[in-house]
């Protein structure tokens, strides 16, 4: 690995914010006012992005956990555990701004509803993980079991995705159409549609700038791990 | 005729969660990146004295 920062990296930085203070604004400015939640509807445009740079976190293990599998190149491994822990990051933020959300829109901050169920479980699930991997001290057999994990761990993500659409629920879909028992749906205005696709692709840039910053660690991490085994030999 | 309601203290925990988290995880990063550099050196130096 360099040991200077890629110059495409800083770019990537630099890139990263601007969008961030873009979407920001949009949600704070240009968004109008949601007229039945009020201004608590503009954690929307975040928790729906977060949540998804969460589920591209998982996906990317997912296939990483597979090219390990089949190539025992150790790369896919860094890339593996960089995935996977972006994703747990950002699915906390997720189910954090989803509760205070639901307060004043359910008059509850928690309920067992599909939507939250499959959620906790596949945030489990991903925490799981990083603890039984740092049981393992053989790096063989760590990355071989994380692949493993990694893939079955996925079955929870289309899952938590599709809860909405598969069950009764009183959480709103946002693309397609809300069970009759979904509680703060709201149709979005062309504004509102703007400022959320804007938001979505803020944070795919968002995780594509953290994933190559954790795997420059992972890699970093490695090396280092390697020297002092062989200190030790 | 319905009046929105208040709920700009709601909007603000949700963004402070938001920006107070990934900013707690972009110092974990630094604070790691900055810890196997120094085993990184300490490595050199025994390395050195081998």
């Amino acid at each position: 690995m360099t040991k200077t920062k890629p110059r495409w990296l800083t770019i990537l930085d630099v890139v990263t914010v601007i969008f961030l203070v873009a979407a920001s604004a949009l949600v704070f400015l240009y968004a109008p006012t949601e007229k039945t939640m009020g201004d608590v509807q503009r954690v929307f445009y975040f928790h729906v992005s977060v949540g998804w740079t969460g589920m591209l976190g998982f996906l990317f293990a997912l296939i990483a956990g597979i090219m390990y599998l089949r190539s025992h190149d150790h790369k896919w491994d860094i890339a593996e555990l960089a995935g996977i822990e972006i994703g747990l990051v950002f699915m906390l933020i997720n189910i954090v701004t989803g509760s205070i959300w639901a307060y004043p829109a359910w008059n509850t901050w928690w309920t067992w509803d599909p939507r939250l169920t499959t959620a906790t479980i596949m945030e489990l699930a991903y925490a799981a993980y990083l603890m039984l991997r740092s049981g393992i001290e053989d790096p063989e057999r760590r990355a071989r079991f994380g692949a493993v994990y990694a893939i079955i761990a996925f079955i929870s993500v289309p899952l938590t995705f599709f809860s909405i659409r598969l069950w009764n629920t009183i959480h709103p879909v946002v693309i397609g159409s809300n069970d009759p028992g979904a509680t703060g749906a709201f149709n979005m205005s062309p504004r509102m549609t703007q400022t959320f696709m804007f938001s979505l692709l803020t944070f795919s840039i968002v995780f594509v700038d953290l994933f190559w910053h954790r795997y420059r660690l992972g890699r970093l991490a490695d090396e280092v791990e390697t020297r002092k085994l062989k200190l030790v030999e | 005729m319905d009046v929105t309601p208040n709920t700009v203290s709601y909007m603000i925990m949700g963004y402070a969660v938001i920006f107070g988290v990934m900013a707690i995880y972009l110092v974990s990063l630094l604070v790691r990146f900055r810890n196997l550099r120094q085993d990184e050196k300490t490595l050199d130096e025994l390395e050195k004295k081998e």
